[in-house]
């Protein structure tokens, strides 16, 4: 077939990919300029090669009127949350839905519409109780504190019961008469059957853990559990003038981790997420 | 729908859903229970005394001239990120579903914003539309625009407007791109053989067979635009200049945490919840199998 370029769909979606990236540009760009450049308003579009060392420099960036902790530590700390959130979220939902979609015990139906309602209470609408129950069980300023309340997920535990209930009988029934316990039976053929599942759901989650704002604000109070995204956030915040050429780099380096989980484990995410969300 | 092969014994699935249960009870129930207590009584000036007041924090709320700026101003919120945010991510995916070159790499070039954090969205915002040193605010400047979100109310609630759609175009883009890819490919060819009759087929033919996407997708957008964006507005404008960007949930952090008014925040919470339940309601009833 030799048909013509379609100009049209090309105009548009080049102009879609510039309207994404041009305000990341500018922080790339930004970052490699001198903070007294930046201040001066004399922003250039154009990085200046010298200072690119920038990005390394602003690992041991801190924020002083929070202590100091350096980004390097704050992006470990949102490492860990958004790995023990993804991960934890996987775990505990996984269980749950195997439990509710392969047994019958009392007060089954309970179980899950008490997993259910989560989805009608995120932290956003109870801000202050949430930090009340926190700070009665002594959680403020800890890890624990940090990632276990957002551990729990309705919509994991949905999309789980979902792929379960589709596995067919048949091989149930294989399984059991193979002289398989359900436990086996979950590790060896469940979830290995559920793996495209898994992966488009730690895509989501591992964004979700990253990308927490709100939480950490109120659980991480003395600076040294914040994660990347807050300290970012308070670094032009609490400072007069902030630092904008380390800040920018920051922000850079803040933003690569979910990024390249995204567009590496892309194939699975885009079919994942319309299931998932559905 | 439920299995027909089971295993037997309950003590097991009730370890199993032990867990769950535990983090769902302590950190989401009893909060929300906790709400529900305080939202029935006042504190007094002092903070020394309790007492129960029925409805009394429900009722200011609602003949308080703030509460009802804050509520009409969600509902614009809401419904000018939705229309922004679908409008776009529609367009884009209908061109990238068309069978042109380069279009794996356009789709990787138009998902990844979805991983932006919301406040990290609003930092490079910052920076571009800083009032002093803002590069968009000096090209804005020499064409006689004088752009401040710290003092122009106006423009403050334009700006959140726009960094929450530019926000959430990606995640229409992959829910309209994976229903354009269900639509068979022949309806696709038909309805986009020439120009203008083309965008009259596209409304005519394909739109309607995208309807329990954009459906789906009106309800998780209204729900992003008034819950997901807290740290989105916050981190840019905390809610200011004056309450210009205030939507309910920046309102229930001021009152409660900076201005320490516990009934009156959670009374605001309970309404929260109301509303959430309310949509989720209508998505599962319209769109969701996922219930069950």
């Amino acid at each position: 077939m030799n048909r013509k370029p379609d100009y049209l769909a090309h105009a548009v979606l080049l102009l879609g990919v510039v309207i994404f990236i041009f305000p990341l540009w500018v922080a790339f760009a930004g970052a490699t300029q001198s903070a007294a450049a930046i201040n001066r308003g004399d922003i250039s579009l154009i990085p200046r090669l010298a200072g690119l060392k920038i990005f390394i420099t602003a690992f041991g960036f801190g924020n002083a009127a929070k202590g100091g902790v350096p980004v390097w530590h704050m992006l470990l700390v949102s490492l860990g949350m958004a790995l023990v959130i993804a991960i934890g979220k996987i775990v505990i939902s996984a269980l749950s839905a195997f439990a509710i979609a392969f047994f019958r015990f009392p007060f089954r139906m309970t179980a899950f519409w008490l997993i259910f309602i989560t989805l009608m209470l995120p932290v956003e609408v109870r801000i202050i109780p949430t930090y009340a129950v926190m700070s009665d069980f002594h959680l403020i300023n800890s890890f624990t504190g940090l990632t276990m309340p957002l551990i729990a997920s309705a919509t994991a535990t949905l999309l789980f019961r979902q792929v379960f209930l589709a596995i067919p009988d048949e091989l149930v029934e294989a399984a059991k008469l193979d002289g398989a316990g359900p436990m086996r039976f979950f590790f060896d053929i469940l979830l290995p059957v559920s793996a495209p599942n898994l992966a488009a759901l730690f895509v989501i989650l591992f964004v979700y853990g990253w990308n927490q704002y709100l939480w950490p604000l109120l659980v991480a109070t003395n600076g040294k559990l914040d994660p990347i995204v807050l300290g970012i956030v308070q670094m032009i915040t609490t400072d007069q003038i902030p630092q904008w050429n380390l800040v920018m780099a920051a922000t850079i380096l803040a933003i690569i981790p979910p990024v390249l989980v995204v567009v590496a484990m892309q194939r699975w995410f885009i079919g994942g997420l319309t299931e998932v969300d559905k | 729908m439920e299995r027909r092969t089971l295993f037997a014994g309950w003590l097991l699935p009730a370890v199993l859903v032990a867990p769950q249960l535990a983090i769902t009870v302590l950190f989401f129930l009893l909060p929300a229970w906790r709400a529900f207590g305080e939202s029935v009584r006042a504190t007094d000036a002092f903070g020394l005394n309790t007492s129960f007041v029925g409805l009394a924090n429900f009722t200011e709320l609602f003949q308080s001239s703030t509460y009802q700026a804050a509520l009409v101003r969600t509902f614009v919120f809401c419904i000018a990120v939705t229309c922004l945010a679908m409008g776009f991510g529609l367009l884009l995916a209908s061109f990238a579903n068309r069978a042109i070159r380069g279009a794996r790499v356009y789709r990787i070039l138009l998902i990844w914003p979805y991983a932006i954090a919301p406040a990290i969205a609003s930092v490079i915002f910052v920076f571009l539309l800083q009032p002093q040193i803002g590069l968009l605010t000096n090209l804005f400047g020499r064409f006689g625009l004088d752009f401040n979100y710290a003092t122009h109310a106006d423009q403050a609630f334009l700006l959140v407007i726009v960094i929450a759609a530019w926000k959430q175009v990606s995640y229409n883009f992959i829910f309209y791109l994976a229903g354009l890819q269900s639509v068979p490919r022949s309806v696709i060819e038909a309805a986009t053989l020439d120009g203008a009759r083309g965008f009259y087929r596209f409304r005519t033919m394909i739109f309607p067979l995208l309807a329990p996407t954009t459906f789906f997708l009106i309800i998780v957008n209204i729900v992003y635009a008034a819950f997901d964006t807290f740290a989105l507005i916050f981190a840019l404008t905390a809610g200011g200049p004056g309450t210009a960007t205030e939507t309910l949930v920046v309102k229930v952090y001021r009152d409660g945490i900076l201005n320490l008014d516990i009934g009156g925040s959670a009374a605001q919470s309970i309404i929260l919840m109301l509303i959430i339940i309310a949509l989720t309601t209508i998505q599962f009833r319209y769109t969701g199998k996922r219930a069950g």
